[in-house]
């Protein structure tokens, strides 16, 4: 038993579990600054606030720019504290420029000399704030919170705050999503479930080669389809239903029709399997003891299948939240979901502290919703059978 | 018409259903179902006795006929306007409900007032002896207790009529047996009528007050059990209902004590008269296990035979014995008597009356 399972249970671990946890970490992972200016982390910490730091701490900054000098770790050194500090990249980098070659006699006279910003006591404050080995600045970032010179959170700029729409239009978005596909979902599976089994067989298909299909090719396709000389919009002139092509591409729509699109198997087929177990006795039984189609649909049917409407319900947003190809395709700018922004930090910006406490984020949220379904729902409900 | 005693509660009449046009399920039914009385439809498995059922429910519409129900046409009246108790073979309660409130179902829906609800379910669950179940889930009982709420479901709204589709079939011998006699009390005690659909004969014969046998659609034989057992109208009901020996042969002659009858191997037999069978018509005799003796005395019939094996089933024995021409035939004694049981390869005489044979035309296939 133990033998057999191994296989699988090493492949999660080292392949699935590790690789999460080792990415959150880089959440709160700090090592960037203490390992590029290790003396003047060190000597910092004796500084107080409110007035500049005494010239031990900006010799040691003098040598640590001075060991770095002409290293990679000097770039990024400055990328790493310009997240911080805005504009701190260029700081940082003429500083290590423009350094003398030898210890100046005042270092600190130095330093202001090559930028101002060394003469200002938040730019300091930050710095220290930043110098431990952890650091809770990525995960506040991503709630849209910063740490002023003083350490206490505070909101950053309404300019400057993105995240916490963020994860409201992606709950938004994936919640919309859910309740579409349930909406559309049910019947179709309801259908499914009555039909005859070549019927039943024919829908089932239709349903699985769009899901075999690229979703890459779904989402490009929809764009073509929803575009304004597109099928969708020629056809309804054509009829007269509308003079002006919608725009149904590049916004919120595109990006409804697209994911629920291609959601919708994920909701229909455990619905599906759930209703073909429903004895058509418990249907007839009901019909006997004299409850009319209706009442027979919302006091039998449906509380029979609300096993499969939980467990298509959480499969499709669980898979909504993470969304990202579909809504960059047939979205606008404003409809980035957060997968959208992980990919952005990790591929293009390169902060993966931000990008994995974005992460961080999205598995707090999903594992909130599922806590949340399983107590409304119950658990054994939100079983896939 | 109205709902004097004398009408009958139920009344098919020339009631047929097709399902794709060509094959008849069931073929031009006639069926009178008399209040308060116990009748099963039997049958084998295709024989329609289940169509028939779920027509009555209103689960399927007849392709033609009526279908009265205390003399207002029901044909296509939709199930759940018809007030008819259904009972069914894998009980359909609901799993999401407590056994009180699957009872309660019924008549929640038709509006009952809460407190009177919950007087009635409590009498329901009494009537089948769960009382202090209601709380329960319908899993959390045995096969049995579900029945019985299932039973009690289907009675709690007091319908004129109740329809049960093999209610037993899923439960072990014991308990099958225990439940027919509580059905029947049951039945005794409140006095509705039921229509019992089985294809299990001996189910049938000790619960009915009258049996329809169902065989290709048709009824083959509309009788109370007892003439149904003695006074089979045709071959299908000899055989189907209880055990029977099958003898084959020709008539050679009519005798005053009935028909002489040449058997495949040369012996003749009397049977009991029959009319309308010419002499030369291929006849098959049948003649039940009980009642034929070994070695017995006084009988017109004495077919030499060797005992071939003895089975022992408790209260009774089977000895099979074989006929010169090869064919068996088996005898049932009652356990008190096997004593005196011959040895396999005993060369014994076969004994029977001339009215324990009933002969039937063979039928030419």
């Amino acid at each position: 038993m133990l033998a057999l399972m191994a296989p699988s249970v090493v492949f999660v671990c080292f392949l699935f579990a590790l690789p999460i946890v080792l990415f959150l970490f880089r959440a709160i992972d700090n090592a960037e600054i203490p390992e590029a200016l290790p003396r003047t982390t060190a000597a910092i910490a004796e500084w107080r606030e409110g007035e500049l730091p005494p010239e031990p701490v900006y010799a040691a900054l003098v040598s640590d720019l001075a060991a770095l000098r002409g290293t990679p770790q000097l770039a990024l050194l400055a990328r790493r504290l310009n997240y911080a500090i805005p504009g701190f990249r260029g700081v940082v980098t003429r500083t290590g420029r423009l350094l003398p070659q030898s210890m100046p006699e005042s270092p600190k006279a130095a330093l202001i000399a090559i930028d101002a910003t060394w003469a200002d006591p938040a730019a300091w404050g930050v710095l220290r704030q930043q110098s431990g080995k952890v650091t809770d600045f990525y995960l506040l970032s991503a709630l849209d919170l910063k740490r002023d010179p003083s350490g206490s959170v505070v909101d950053v700029d309404r300019d400057h705050a993105i995240f916490v729409d963020l994860y409201g239009r992606t709950l938004t978005v994936s919640i919309g999503v859910t309740l579409l596909c349930v909406a559309i979902g049910y019947p179709v599976a309801a259908v499914m479930a009555q039909a005859t089994p070549a019927a039943a067989n024919w829908l089932l298909m239709a349903i699985l080669v769009p899901f075999w299909t690229s979703l890459l090719v779904r989402s490009t396709a929809w764009v073509i389809l929803l575009q304004n000389e597109g099928l969708v919009n020629k056809t309804l002139i054509w009829l007269g239903a509308i003079d002006a092509p919608l725009a149904l591409v590049f916004n919120r729509t595109g990006v409804y029709i697209a994911m629920v699109h291609v959601l919708l198997p994920y909701m229909i087929l455990p619905l599906y399997s759930v209703m073909k177990g429903i004895s058509p006795s418990h249907l007839r039984a009901a019909a006997s003891l004299g409850a009319s189609p209706v009442r027979v649909f919302f006091t039998v049917y449906l509380p029979l299948t609300m096993p499969g409407v939980a467990a298509g319900a959480t499969l499709v947003f669980v898979s909504a939240v993470g969304f990202y190809v579909t809504p960059a395709l047939v979205g606008g700018p404003r409809d980035q979901m957060i997968g959208y922004f992980i990919a952005y930090f990790t591929n293009s910006a390169v902060n993966w502290g931000l990008a994995s406490a974005l992460g961080a984020f999205l598995l707090v949220l999903v594992a909130a919703t599922y806590l949340v379904l399983g107590k409304l729902v119950g658990f054994e409900r939100l079983k896939v059978r | 018409m109205n709902g004097s005693a004398a009408s009958p509660l139920v009344r098919f009449s020339n009631v047929s259903k097709s399902y794709d046009g060509r094959t008849r399920v069931v073929c031009d039914l006639d069926l009178d179902i008399a209040r308060g009385e116990f009748l099963t439809l039997l049958g084998p498995s295709g024989s329609g006795k289940t169509t028939t059922l779920m027509m009555l429910a209103g689960f399927e519409a007849p392709t033609v006929g009526t279908i009265l129900l205390d003399g207002k046409d029901i044909t296509h009246l939709p199930p759940h306007k018809r007030g008819i108790g259904v009972v069914f073979q894998n009980y359909a309660l609901f799993p999401h409900m407590s056994v009180a409130d699957n009872v309660a179902y019924p008549l929640k829906v038709r509006g009952v007032e809460a407190a009177d609800i919950k007087k009635r379910v409590d009498a329901a669950l009494d009537m089948v002896k769960l009382g202090g179940f209601g709380t329960r889930r319908p899993a959390q009982l045995s096969g049995g207790q579900q029945q019985r709420v299932a039973f009690a479901r289907a009675l709690v709204f007091e319908p004129e009529l109740v329809l049960l589709d093999e209610p037993l079939g899923a439960l072990d011998k014991q308990l099958r047996e225990r439940m027919q006699d509580e059905l029947k009390q049951l039945h005794r005690r409140i006095g509705v009528t039921m229509v019992y659909v089985t294809h299990d004969q001996s189910e049938a014969l000790t619960m009915s007050d009258r049996v329809a046998v169902f065989n290709e659609g048709r009824i083959q034989q509309l009788a109370p059990p007892g003439l149904l057992y003695e006074a089979p109208e045709s071959l299908f009901v000899a055989e189907f209902v209880g055990e029977n020996n099958r003898l084959e042969g020709n008539v050679v002659g009519e005798e005053p004590g009935g028909l002489r009858i040449r058997l495949v191997d040369g012996t003749t037999l009397l049977s009991g008269a029959r009319q309308g069978l010419a002499v030369g018509t291929p006849v098959v005799v049948s003649i039940r296990p009980e009642r034929i003796e070994i070695d017995g005395a006084d009988t017109p019939n004495r077919l030499p035979a060797v005992v071939d094996r003895t089975i022992f089933h408790g209260d009774s024995m089977r000895i099979v014995l074989r006929l010169a021409s090869g064919t068996e035939l088996v005898v049932k004694l009652p356990n008190a008597r096997s004593a005196r049981i011959a040895a396999n390869g005993t060369g014994v005489q076969a004994c029977f009356g001339a009215a324990d044979c009933r002969i039937f035309p063979k039928q030419v296939s």
